[in-house]
């Protein structure tokens, strides 16, 4: 049994084993993609097909669809429920559910109508007591899920029903307020855009950061007697990725430009997901999401990440909230009602974050609600009404779902998790 | 600590130490009135029949489960264990014979969940150096440690547990039935293992069916017996008081056996010399 280790002393550290394939090169790393694909590991492939799908259906009817204007409505859009998905992400990756953030957004829009205008607090504050909020319905959830064991899709439930109260309450006779315009919070939803040289430069951001992350592995992973990744596979990434971000901030810039609240958005997706997968947190998190008793032998503090996941899906909620209030200019009775909760937590499943736990990504977020803001914009200039919408919508996240529940049968069977 | 340490080979301080440790899940008493020890430097095998309550006594240790009555000295100190996370900074490993492992992680994940390097920015190379170097001295055969666990098999998976459990330094290590899912040769390097510790003058605790694993490495063999303690044993005690301390009788399945097939094999003269069994 030590007879294959001395023949082994020139090889990697991970490469000793015989019987593994490693795939090398760029060929290699498509082929090695495809047999991921193929056992079932699909990522973040099907929502990409279904957004080709959709666009080119869109734009076949009506060129408008792509035009840059209406593409940069669409950022606008997707920024509100984004970082309402982004909370569900959250929830998700444990294997629970958060069915009133809807409500939580609605609450929080009407407590910064209330507060700032009404009230005359300070915006920065009454946005603080909004967000604060969230996060102690969040809590409130993970203290009853902790320590009653009452299932979340329960305890969310009355959240949902108790919080759309509690909005009704405080929004009294007049059922809205106006957020007066011209002020900052309604410049960032509706107007605010980075000026050009600003989002040709963040856009080069994740290649440089890729290049320089990937190189510093590489040479870490070399000293360490590790295999190391190509680094020709790395620089083509980094381009192909660098170059499609600059002519998709170039072709924006061509209207209106890239919207602060998007870049808001897309800053918090990135922070998600280095939390998720670089923090032990984020390690913590998949762990309680896959296998809880596993984790609580390892000494995961199991309660305290069940409390972190539900605070931060409720100050997301909350914080979505807030933006969604900034784009209409008013905090109403109908903020956060409807189809905000649905439109999130499918925008979460339909980005490819699993429902059963333990497996997704802060991208999925990002993804899957640009999906559905393309089917609501696409139907909205074929001037079609919301009944379809609904219909649309629906097929897309039932097909979200069979391919999740797919692509994990088929995983089981293929021996990847 | 040292001082300790250096006579630990002979005769070792007292590790674990339980005296009347009692556990009932409803109306059922799974251990009754258990007193164990452990002393540095010693291997302790735990023996029993099905449902005798070996795996309970492990859990109590791990944290996992709670004690209804009794008590518990680790290093001379009376402990509790609320939950797996004090058993560990404590310096008690455990491998469980469910493996808990997480199947959605990779290989590295694995081994250091809840214990992993630079909490804030993941260390991903030191950690997968570390993991193969473990895994190494373990002789283990797995393919990737970038692999998600639910990939490798069922002794591969033991070998990461194992592995696992040596990532802390502990001071005392549960095995529950550790050579149950191995092979021929991973069975022969968990229980070299098992002598590796023992000198590195660590206790260990292990459950096993195995009584030619246990008589391997074991210096004493602790039986219980539906929940109480029913003996102690040195390694070289014979095979039938063992069994009947385990079933609780003399006259039991496995003497009746043992008994029919020496008289087959006195009858057929050693012609079924092929048929050997232990």
């Amino acid at each position: 049994m030590t007879a294959e280790k001395s023949t082994s002393a020139p090889l990697a550290l991970d490469r000793a084993d015989a019987r593994v394939k490693h795939e090398a090169g760029v060929a290699g790393a498509v082929r090695a993609f495809l047999d991921r694909v193929r056992s079932g590991d699909l990522g973040s492939l099907p929502v990409i097909v279904g957004l080709v799908v959709i666009w080119t259906v869109f734009t076949s009817l009506n060129p408008v669809f792509v035009s840059s204007s209406n593409l940069v409505n669409l950022l606008f859009d997707c920024s509100t429920v984004g970082v309402i998905a982004l909370g569900i992400v959250c929830v998700l990756m444990v294997g629970e559910i958060d069915l009133s953030v809807g409500s939580i957004s609605g609450f929080a829009s009407a407590l910064v109508g209330t507060l700032w205008v009404n009230q005359g607090w300070p915006v920065a504050l009454a946005i603080i007591a909004a967000l604060a909020f969230g996060a102690l319905i969040g809590s409130l959830y993970a203290l009853l899920f902790n320590r009653l064991g009452m299932p979340s899709f329960v305890s969310t439930l009355a959240g949902l029903l108790a919080v759309l109260g509690m909005q009704l309450y405080i929004l009294g006779s007049t059922g809205s307020i106006n957020l007066p315009y011209g002020s900052a919070l309604v410049d960032f939803g509706q107007l605010m855009v980075m000026p050009k040289w600003v989002s040709h430069t963040l856009a080069a951001i994740p290649g440089l950061a890729m290049l320089v992350s990937g190189l510093r592995t590489f040479a870490r992973r070399r000293a360490a007697n590790l295999s190391t990744p190509s680094v020709a596979g790395l620089i083509l990434r980094v381009a192909v990725i660098t170059v499609g971000l600059e002519l998709i901030v170039a072709y924006l810039n061509q209207s209106r430009g890239i919207p602060w609240m998007f870049g808001l958005f897309v800053g918090l997706v990135v922070a998600m997901n280095y939390a998720l997968t670089r923090t032990k947190w984020g390690r913590s998190m998949t762990a309680v999401g896959g296998n809880r008793e596993a984790a609580r032998r390892a000494g995961i503090k199991v309660r305290a990440i069940y409390l972190s996941a539900f605070a931060l899906c409720s100050l997301f909620a909350a914080l979505g909230g807030v933006l969604a209030a900034a784009r209409l200019a008013s905090a109403s009775q109908q903020a956060g009602t409807g189809d905000v909760n649905l439109n999130a937590i499918a925008a979460a499943v339909i980005g490819g974050t699993s429902l059963f736990g333990g497996r997704g990504s802060a991208y999925s977020a990002l993804l899957g609600i640009i999906v559905i803001q393309s089917i609501a914009s696409g139907l909205t200039l074929l001037d079609l009404s919301s009944s379809l919408r609904y219909m649309i919508t629906g097929a897309v996240l039932a097909i979200a779902v069979i391919v999740d529940s797919l692509a994990r049968r088929s995983r089981a069977s293929h021996g990847r998790a | 600590m040292s001082e300790s340490l250096e006579r630990s080979a002979s005769v070792g301080e007292l590790v674990l130490s339980l005296r009347g440790i009692s556990k009932n899940f409803g109306a059922v008493s799974a251990l009754t009135d258990i007193d164990f020890d452990v002393h540095a430097g010693e291997v302790v095998a735990l023996v029993g029949d099905n449902g005798a309550g070996k795996s309970t006594l492990v859990k109590i240790l791990a944290g996992v489960h709670q004690p209804s009555s009794g008590t518990i000295n680790f290093r001379g100190q009376p402990v509790t264990l609320p939950d797996p996370r004090v058993a560990l900074t404590l310096g008690i490993a455990t491998v469980f014979q469910d493996l808990a492992l997480c199947e959605n992680l990779d290989v590295v994940a694995n081994i250091f969940l809840g214990n992993e390097l630079s909490p804030l920015r993941l260390d991903e190379v030191a950690m997968e150096m570390r993991a193969w170097t473990l895994l190494n001295e373990l002789s283990a055969r797995i393919p990737s440690v970038r692999e998600a666990v639910a990939s490798l098999s069922g002794g591969q998976r033991q070998t990461v547990a194992i592995a696992r459990s040596l990532l802390l330094e502990p001071k005392l290590i549960l095995l529950d039935e550790p050579t149950a899912a191995l092979g021929v040769a991973q069975t022969a390097e968990v229980l070299n293992l098992i002598d590796r510790v023992r000198a590195r003058g660590l206790g260990v605790v292990m459950i096993s069916h195995n009584m030619e694993d246990v008589r391997a490495v074991a210096d004493r063999i602790v039986v219980l017996r539906l929940g109480r303690n029913n003996g102690v044993f040195e390694p070289d005690a014979s095979n039938q008081d063992l069994v009947s301390a385990i079933t609780g009788a003399s006259n039991n399945a496995v003497s009746r056996r043992a008994e029919r097939l020496r008289m087959e094999r006195d009858h057929s003269g050693g012609a079924q010399a092929g048929e050997h069994r232990p």
